[in-house]
């Protein structure tokens, strides 16, 4: 193994290139815009194609374009820019196109977008949150997988930590199976034989290849999204075994988390962590069956309590939930970015973890 | 309560339908089309397939098609084909047209669709001087919803949402879009043609022919604006489409090429 120093976004870039993106088209938003920076001097050289977009909604729609036509392709923002994309995000969903989004965001406060999207129609988007440049390099590749294996869009839930960052890091080639030929993909070959392709939400197909039509087309994407729930959901746990408090948390957050339960651990707190790497599918039923035991469930997230909705879905006592996030966790007001302290996280877990109060009321 | 003295002989069937212009269509029509009596759009998409089929690209065509009534017809088109959302036509086929340059991709959009959602995205791939042939059918309202206003609904013109006529000083004045793309560096060929008599058509199709050429020239985007019949949406009867359109919108709209590598080498 050799480890390279490397800016996240350009590892990040370097693992698109190994997992085959040809094309790559977005708008500058920081912190967004190293990414997107690193592409149009990477791609290039290895044959592909990234285009400085006039707008996140052209930027989307190229990558969908490009993605149409059989190549593995990728767009990417953030908060703001994200949310111009969704209409092109909901159209992959609906007419099974590959996307991969790239979502270097702000904060924390893109979880609703990211898992709920924002467009039309009954469909989700699979959100990976790495918790560091390491894992962002395997889930990168990952998604172009997860993307063409269920023709669907998916999201890499960054941040600015994973954008900026200098790693030593080893981009390797990541091992995954096969997939089928792109048999729906649009070359051109097939206008003039009857037998033209064509790709939109409606999918009522030509004359002579009517296909499912509206109805059993989004049934279809429906069950999708609702197969996928079963199988994709991707969770980690530290010390969640005999934890009487578990907090909940996400992405690079969660990499701060975990640091800070490893040292109360140390003083003798029975604390865990439980990362969903996952945003969506949600790992529900997995936090269902570690929350059993626990005293405590506290949820930390860099925004104002958005994914503590999914862990008061799946945790049994919801009066044992806590938030302990914020929009921003400096005190001193510069409320912007994701401020991460791991002494103030510290505080919070045991505030909440050693009341005496709770203690004595439960015991 | 008054009658009406039409009788309906019930006993015969009624005459079967003429099917000499089916007859007559492309083979890269596989059935007929659902739009209404009068449409140009029609005979401006015919056109679009003639071309393909005599300058021999069909098996490398591509389209991408926006939203409108065209979509009907997008199912009985033997073309491989990307249905996008209104307005992104040009966006999604730059990213095509970038990963199989050999290929010949040409978007389909109504005003509407181009020149009201999709005003940015066909001024900019236009700047950027994409490969790509836009063909839009411009009947000066939107056409599939019943009739409102667009961007290029000329002034005076009666529509759904401008009921005493398009006025400037309430909605604004409509949008040249063929001047704007041929005043951009990025654009190779840039034409206005019309549907609405013989001579007009014959000339039409010289354009599409030369839009096309010019993509497989590497010229940089080409455009073919369309003016077409919208009686339905214009509210007038359907033999009255072509004059309307002659009267109300060729005014504004002068049809002629606008731009073209040949006639700038001659």
């Amino acid at each position: 193994m050799t480890l390279e120093l490397l800016q996240g976004s350009v590892a990040i870039t370097r693992a698109a290139i190994a997992a085959d993106c040809r094309f790559f088209a977005g708008y500058p938003m920081s912190p967004f815009t190293p990414l997107l920076e690193a592409m149009s001097r990477e791609l290039a050289d290895t044959g592909g194609v990234c285009i400085n977009a006039e707008s996140e909604i052209e930027g989307a729609n190229m990558a969908l374009g490009a993605s149409a036509a059989g190549f593995r392709a990728a767009t990417g923002s953030c908060g703001q820019g994200i949310a111009l994309m969704q209409e092109t995000i909901a159209e992959a969903a609906l007419n099974e196109t590959p996307l991969v989004v790239f979502n270097m965001a702000r904060n924390q406060q893109d979880y609703y977008q990211c898992t709920r999207g924002g467009g039309w129609g009954d469909y989700r988007t699979i959100t990976l949150a790495p918790k560091d440049i390491t894992e962002a390099v395997e889930h990168t590749q990952l998604l172009f997988h997860l993307a063409d294996r269920y023709r669907a869009p998916v999201i890499l839930y960054g941040d600015d930590l994973l954008s900026k960052t200098q790693v030593g890091v080893d981009v390797q080639p990541l091992d995954l199976p096969d997939l089928p030929e792109k048999d729906w993909a649009l070359d051109g070959s097939a206008s003039g034989t009857g037998r033209s392709r064509q790709v939109w939400t409606f999918a009522m197909g030509k004359k002579n290849d009517p296909g499912p039509g509206p109805d059993g087309q989004w049934k279809r994407v429906a069950q999708k999204f609702a197969d996928l729930e079963q199988v994709e959901a991707r969770h980690e746990t530290v010390h969640a075994e005999d934890a009487e408090t578990l907090v909940v948390a996400f992405g690079s957050a969660a990499k701060f988390v975990e640091h800070v339960v490893e040292e109360l651990r140390e003083q003798g707190h029975k604390v865990g962590l439980f990362r969903p790497i996952t945003l969506w599918p949600f790992p529900g039923a997995a936090l269902a069956q570690v929350t059993r035991g626990v005293r405590r469930v506290l949820v930390f997230e860099i925004n104002a309590g958005q994914m503590i909705d999914d862990v008061r879905q799946w945790t049994h006592d919801r009066d044992a939930i806590e938030f302990i996030g914020g929009v921003s966790i400096d005190e001193h007001g510069l409320a912007f970015g994701p401020l991460l302290d791991a002494p103030v996280i510290a505080e919070r877990i045991l505030a909440a973890h050693s009341p005496a109060d709770v203690l004595t009321a439960r015991s | 309560m008054t009658t009406t003295d039409i009788t309906i002989d019930t006993r015969t069937a009624p005459p079967p339908p003429s099917t000499k212009a089916a007859s007559a269509a492309p083979s890269l029509i596989l059935g007929e089309h659902s739009l209404c009596p009068g449409c140009g759009e029609p005979v401006a998409l015919r056109l679009l397939l003639e071309t393909l089929q005599e300058l021999d690209v069909v098996d490398r065509s591509i389209g991408v098609v926006g939203h409108g009534c065209y979509g009907s017809f997008v199912r009985i088109m033997d073309i491989d084909v990307l249905q996008c959302l209104h307005g992104r036509a040009p966006s999604c086929a730059t990213g095509i047209k970038r990963m199989r340059p050999e290929s010949v991709v040409f978007t389909l959009q109504g005003d509407g669709d181009m020149v009201n959602e999709g005003l940015q995205e066909v001024l900019h791939s236009a700047a950027r001087g994409e490969n790509i042939t836009c063909i839009l059918l411009n009947n000066g309202v939107f056409g599939d919803t019943g009739g409102q206003q667009t961007a290029t609904t000329v002034l005076g013109q009666r529509t759904k949402t401008s009921l005493e006529g398009r006025n400037a000083a309430d909605h604004g004045y409509p949008i040249p879009i063929a001047d704007l793309v041929a005043s951009l560096q990025g654009s190779g060929y840039v034409a206005r043609g019309a549907v609405s008599t013989p001579a007009a058509v014959a000339r039409t199709k010289r354009m599409i022919k030369r839009a096309v050429q010019s993509q497989l020239d590497g010229n940089g985007l080409s455009l073919v604006e369309i003016l077409t019949m919208c009686p339905t949406g214009w509210f007038v009867p359907a033999a009255d489409g072509a004059d309307y359109q002659g009267s109300s919108m060729e005014p504004v709209y002068p049809v002629g090429e606008l731009k073209s590598q040949e006639a700038e080498r001659a």
